[in-house]
């Protein structure tokens, strides 16, 4: 039932839907209200990103099983387990302060912005109308976290040195999105995914640029983690799957 | 203790073109562009706004509309925040 | 004699429907009873996000996911447009979040009941939202303009919320035979609390009559929760469960149900801090306030620095 095109799909989805969760997690208890209200937005356009993504996944494993409504976004999203889960480790951090979500969320939105500009172009038709339209929300994303971390990294001592923690933090986490695993090679080479290679520089270069803006020191230490978009994850999957998948583990079948 | 409150902004929509802006609220920020991101985030959740002006005491700030696809587009496809995406049984009427 | 005139255009103003704006003459307890009271419905729009947030990251499916998180940024929405519109008071948002924190002011005691399985997110939805529909819609006609326009958008904005909140316990109780059990017992203990969020009943209700000649309230507390127990006696056998009140009976000769006593020992008790998760929402909310302190103490100092940047530019 696996197929490069449908593991690149939940790649994708997953990515969307474990940092929509993550910043789900501020819902409530965000650093001022205007903020509160900011950072859910983002986790409901991802969660909204994600389900595009599983919705379509689904399609496909249905169609390769040919077993027809067998798979829906939610069996995808709430019955597979950590090593079935293809998302980047980035994603998966935990929230920590305002200084490491905005930094994930920076990092990641960057990473996707570049991704989506030529998802775009996808020759698999449905990918590439999800890219467009994802694209939007992303632009908004990354201008978001980009302001926040120049407003950070150059307002007070206590918000440039938490910045700075957050940014040795993340950083061994951030390579994993440039290295193709074998389903991004595979669906490449056929015109329907995003050589990931190719990102790399124009992703270096906008952090350069608002690291610039925000007085932060790039990073030079080059060892990263992977694996996770081959399923093996940091600790932290396991913990979130667990609170996520819950009511669907607890009381399988039913309909909610 | 020093407290960090940032200013109040008043925020203005225009809800549809040839219309004027209207008051909406207010709500604080620390700048003028977070205070359009707020409005845009605070106040046009269900698309009422395409256009956004903010202005704190005697400064007046309006969004740029070439960013426009990307503040607004985004609320679109939310449905479920308007009432009329739950379909209730015939009996309950009115909520 | 000034002050007179100012009275009397005050009086002739509500007697007449005429909005009073923020920059109008209002006797001095006019202002006060709106603070108070503003100030304690937005404390409960922003502590009454945790008991529904708490659901947040195991909702179900990826749909109810979506849809939660909306409702609970809504909330905050709302939140925000009622201290926007206190603010008009002379009192500052920082001003007021200062005296929820220190307990000098209240908030809604529906939220300090506990929410332990997601059909208390149906009946939250159902009966707390349901019960504030209630209040808030005779609050779009309050006198205080800022106060009633702030209303207007949030009624519109909460019929969402009462929905999917029903759309939850029918989608439970149409489910298997665990799912309607936890619907059964959602509503079960909701629904009391729901019933005293209208307040006390009218002879124990010390603000009323004033509110009431300002315009301020529209109907008694009384009135309103006939009205809503009217409602969900309906609403109820649509869901095919059932309301925990054996007096519960229609009464033709009134045209309105007739229901049990009210255990008002327990609600003075959760008012005063003992109930279940008093202390827990607001250590929740302080810790939010403390920990993001050095966030906006930082896009203040940032802020700071591009203006000054920019005057030395232009000099």
């Amino acid at each position: 039932m696996t197929s490069p095109l449908i593991n690149y799909t939940l790649h994708l989805a997953d990515n969307a839907l474990i940092l929509g969760h993550r910043n789900s997690e501020w819902t409530g208890h965000g650093p001022v209200l205007e903020q509160d209200i900011a950072i859910s937005n983002i986790a409901l356009d991802l969660i909204g990103q994600a389900r595009n993504f599983y919705q379509y996944a689904a399609q496909l494993i249905n169609r390769s099983t040919n077993q027809p409504n067998t798979a829906t976004e939610d069996t995808v999203a709430y019955l597979r387990d950590a090593h079935d889960f293809k998302n980047c480790l980035l994603v998966e951090q935990t929230n920590g302060d305002w200084a490491k979500t905005i930094l994930k969320q920076f990092y990641f939105s960057a990473y996707q912005f570049y991704l989506f500009q030529r998802l775009r172009d996808s020759k698999d038709e449905t990918l590439a109308a999800i890219a467009e339209k994802s694209l939007k929300e992303v632009t908004y994303h990354l201008r978001w976290s980009s302001e926040w971390a120049i407003r950070l990294g150059d307002g007070t001592e206590e918000s440039h040195a938490r910045m700075t923690n957050a940014v040795d933090d993340l950083w061994m986490f951030a390579g994993e999105m440039f290295v193709a695993a074998d389903y991004e090679i595979a669906c490449a080479n056929k015109g329907e995914a995003v050589d990931v290679v190719l990102l790399k520089s124009d992703w270096l270069q906008k952090v350069k640029a608002i690291f610039n803006e925000a007085t932060l020191p790039v990073p030079q230490h080059s060892w990263m983690q992977s694996g996770g978009k081959e399923g093996r994850h940091t600790e932290h999957l396991g913990y979130i799957l667990a609170e996520m998948q819950f009511m669907q583990r607890a009381y399988p079948g039913s309909t909610w | 203790m020093p407290q960090h409150e940032w200013p109040l902004w008043e925020v203005f929509i225009r809800s549809k073109n040839g219309l004027d802006h209207k008051h909406a609220g207010s709500l604080h920020a620390a700048d003028a562009q977070m205070a359009i991101e707020h409005a845009r985030d605070v106040y046009t959740r269900r698309m009422e706004g395409i256009s956004i002006w903010v202005v704190e005491s005697k400064y007046i700030h309006a969004s740029n509309p070439e960013e426009a696809s990307s503040l607004y587009d985004p609320a679109n496809d939310k449905p479920y925040r308007h009432p009329t995406f739950y379909d209730l049984p015939e009996e309950v009427k009115n909520m | 004699m000034q002050a007179f005139d100012e009275g009397k255009i005050f009086l002739d103003k509500i007697s007449r429907e005429i909005k009073i704006e923020p920059q109008d003459w209002m006797p001095e307890q006019y202002r006060k009873t709106l603070i108070r009271q503003m100030s304690q419905h937005a404390h409960s729009e922003i502590v009454g996000m945790l008991p529904e947030g708490n659901w947040i990251t195991r909702a179900p499916s990826l749909k109810r996911k979506a849809i939660l998180i909306a409702k609970v940024q809504d909330e905050a929405g709302h939140g925000l447009y009622l201290y926007s519109a206190a603010e008009t008071l002379n009192i500052t948002r920082e001003e007021m979040i200062g005296q929820l924190h220190a307990g000098k002011a209240k908030y809604s005691s529906i939220f300090n009941y506990p929410t332990l399985t997601w059909a208390d997110i149906g009946a939250i939805g159902w009966l707390v939202d349901g019960a504030a529909i209630m209040n808030q819609v005779p609050l779009c006609r309050c006198s205080y303009g800022p106060y009633a326009r702030a209303m207007i958008r949030i009624c519109k904005e909460e019929s969402f919320h009462q929905r999917q909140g029903f759309d939850i316990l029918f989608t439970l109780s149409n489910g298997t035979g665990a799912q309607k059990k936890m619907a059964q017992d959602a509503i079960n203990r909701w629904w009391w609390p729901s019933i005293m969020m209208f307040g006390p009943n009218d002879d124990a209700s010390p603000h009323t009559k004033q509110s009431m000649d300002w315009k301020i309230k529209r109907f008694t507390n009384d009135e309103l929760r006939q009205k809503f127990i009217d409602v969900c006696a309906e609403q109820v056998k649509v869901l095919r469960l059932t309301l925990p009140d054996e007096k519960l009976k229609w009464n033709d000769e009134r045209k309105h149900y007739d229901f049990g006593d009210i255990d008002w020992e327990e609600f003075r008790n959760v008012v005063n801090g003992n109930g279940p998760c008093n202390k827990e929402r607001m250590d929740a909310r302080i810790r939010a306030h403390k920990e993001g302190e050095w966030v906006r103490e930082a896009a203040a100092a940032h802020a700071e620095k591009i203006k000054l940047r920019q005057q030395k530019a232009v000099a």
